[in-house]
């Protein structure tokens, strides 16, 4: 069984600070780690390595630095890194992303699960894994967080606001796993050192899968970031102090001044 | 000139953190209060090849070099220095002697299992008359057919209640001294006539375990002469240098952590309207922890360097040494100067700066006191000039 693991490098947003004059992030000296989730998505495919000896490979698309991220997958335990890395694929949103993480997986071929964490905590959007499900044309199980994988077909319950679902899906599948799943493990001091030492992160460029350079990055991109603004902070909540008779009905009166009820 | 850190290095630094943070952090208190050694740290240290980071692959290490172990031990030392002094007698100097003078089938047999954490090592120099004075051991051994006989007593050896394997130094010729007549020995707990003696308490480092050992008729087998008979002494300071490297790395986490934890600190602590960094008095304590630290860093880092591109000799003993010396004394003014700063929440219990006061002061005495090393320090420095002390 082969399992792809797909993960994102993303600004450690918990060592973000905000620069209190221009109300925007201090990305200086802040590290680069793999998103949580996709490192949630990587120990489900580590234990299924463990369970079942399937091969467990990592992809990322990102700028060169990006490799680090596939390291210390590597690390963790992963067989085989790939990064999808171009001028070309800059600039890209979650469809363009799909678009290219899509051809890598059909150059990869013989996949039988494709996992993903739910969410990256850059953006946020929740929308890759889900894209590439569809690009791909095969199952989707989102927000999974316990999955078996038997006879030819998954297992999945998945997390809903208000209870979970169980799923069956035909391999292969995309599966989107959320932070409950598990707790990733820590990479092994020795395998650290082997996976800058001695293990090697392919690179692949637009060329290496056959995309067209109109479907990726920018230009591939539907959607543009127009602005990016820090929503100005909500306003100091009013404190009624008066006896409760009376504050209830001072209550109504602001509410009914606001035209809320 | 490149002072930066490898990626692998990097990584494993956010690894060991990480591990600190959560792994360590939360028996910290616990074991220090109870005197408890934290067997569960130990084993999962272990899994995670923490206990032979700087030994190759080949014998079950991370093959980090003495960089990694640096990295290893100023990480840890932030957090805990009961759990590092563990690892730091085990990796350190216990199994470090095994790696440096051990033959092949000894490494396998021992060095193995050590780096791995499968076992714990412990290293037995001190005795109730000789610990600067390290020549002046009186520890026995005879040799008996294919055995050795040992009979003696060591003192204040950190792990020795808790160790499955142990370097000890006897004397196996009275007449030759230290040149000569000194052989180190490899020994399994299990050895007939191997006693632990009574667990010492101490001021700190108290999560640590610190025993007596007593060698009775103690039947140790040929092979195990670690290194070669007659140059045990030798071994045994070869080791020690190496140990004082990456106990100048611990000294400058523990350093670091303190003033870490004085900037949060007098950041958020008012007085007068205003936080107490605002006081010249406060600055200038934070300014000189920070410029000790970094001519520490600095020191701590190009030693192990030296050691990893294997530039060993005298002038690395004497760097060694140098971290030894300023390491614990920089540990020991910054723990000082992060309790002043904190004030009276700095001499609580509740808070961990009173721990870390009474974890920096042994760093000073152990493994060669300070004075030694600045004897070690101006005997080497004389001799570049032409002029042999003793």
């Amino acid at each position: 069984m082969k399992v792809v693991v797909m993960i994102k490098q993303v600004p450690d947003t918990n060592k973000v600070r905000l620069d209190k004059r221009t109300g925007t992030l201090i990305r200086k000296g802040v590290p680069s780690i793999i998103n949580p989730e996709d490192k949630n998505a990587l120990e489900e495919a580590l234990k299924l390595k463990e369970k079942t000896g399937a091969s467990v490979v990592v992809v990322s698309m990102g700028p060169p630095q990006a490799e680090d991220a596939l390291r210390e997958a590597l690390a963790m335990g992963a067989d085989e890194a790939i990064l999808l890395t171009d001028r070309a694929f800059a600039g890209a949103d979650t469809w363009a992303t799909a678009t290219t993480l899509g051809h890598a997986l059909k150059k990869i071929g013989d996949f039988d699960l494709v996992l993903a964490g739910r969410q990256a905590i850059d953006g946020d959007t929740a929308q890759v894994g889900p894209q590439l499900a569809e690009y791909l044309k095969i199952p989707q199980v989102t927000y999974v967080r316990e999955l078996i994988v038997d006879d030819g077909k998954v297992k999945a319950t998945r997390a809903l606001e208000d209870g979970y679902e169980e799923i069956e899906a035909e391999l292969p599948a995309l599966l989107t796993i959320t932070k409950e799943a598990n707790v990733p493990r820590y990479p092994h001091a020795a395998a650290i050192m082997t996976a800058y030492r001695e293990q090697e992160v392919a690179l692949w460029g637009a060329e290496d899968i056959n995309a067209d350079p109109e479907s990726v990055g920018l230009k591939g991109s539907p959607t543009q970031v127009k602005r990016s603004f820090t929503p100005p902070p909500k306003e100091p909540g009013q404190v009624i102090k008066s006896a409760p008779s009376e504050a209830a009905r001072d209550v109504v009166a602001i509410l009914r001044q606001k035209n809320i009820i | 000139m490149d002072f930066t850190f490898s990626k692998e290095h990097q990584l494993l630094r956010r690894m060991i953190r990480e591990f600190a943070e959560k792994e360590v952090a939360p028996v910290a208190e616990e074991i220090d209060r109870d005197e408890k050694v934290p067997f569960g740290v130990l084993k999962k240290a272990g899994k995670l090849g923490l206990m032979g980071i700087p030994f190759p692959q080949k014998y079950g290490g991370a093959g980090a070099g003495e960089v990694g172990y640096c990295i290893l031990m100023e990480e840890l030392n932030k957090i805990c220095g009961s759990t590092a002094t563990i690892i730091g007698a085990h990796t350190g100097i216990g199994a470090m002697a095994i790696y440096l003078d051990g033959t092949e089938e000894q490494k396998q047999k021992y060095l193995v299992p050590l780096a791995r954490g499968e076992k714990i090592a412990a290293f037995a120099l001190t005795e109730p008359n000789a610990g600067s004075d390290a020549a002046a051991i009186q520890t026995r051994a005879v040799r008996e057919g294919d055995y050795f006989i040992l009979n003696g007593s060591k003192l204040w050896i950190t792990n020795g209640d808790i160790a499955d394997v142990i370097s000890v130094l006897a004397v196996t010729d009275p007449a030759l001294g230290a040149r000569g007549g000194v052989t180190a020995f490899i020994v399994e707990k299990e050895f007939p006539g191997f006693k632990v003696g009574h667990k010492e308490e101490k001021m700190g480092i108290r999560g640590s375990s610190t025993a007596e050992l007593f060698f009775e008729d103690c039947r140790v087998p040929v092979e195990n002469v670690l290194g070669m008979f007659g140059a045990g002494f030798l071994t045994f300071m070869k080791t020690l240098d190496v140990g004082r490297i990456s106990l100048g790395a611990g000294c400058l986490g523990a350093s670091d952590k303190a003033l870490e934890m004085s900037m949060e600190f007098a950041k958020s602590r008012y007085q007068f309207g205003a936080p107490i960094a605002a006081k010249q008095a406060i600055q200038w304590m934070i300014a000189d922890m920070a410029i000790e630290i970094e001519a520490l860093r600095s020191l701590v880092y190009r030693t192990a360097w030296m050691l990893d591109a294997g530039q060993t000799g005298r002038e690395f003993s004497t760097m060694a040494a140098m971290c030894k010396v300023l390491g614990s004394e920089v540990a020991c003014r910054a723990a000082d100067a992060a309790l002043q700063i904190h004030g009276g929440m700095g001499y609580m219990k509740k808070y961990p700066i009173e721990r870390m006061y009474r974890d920096a002061r042994i760093t000073r005495i152990f493994e060669g006191t300070n004075e030694i090393q600045r004897e070690i320090i101006a005997r080497n420095l004389f001799r570049r000039v032409g002029l042999r002390l003793r």
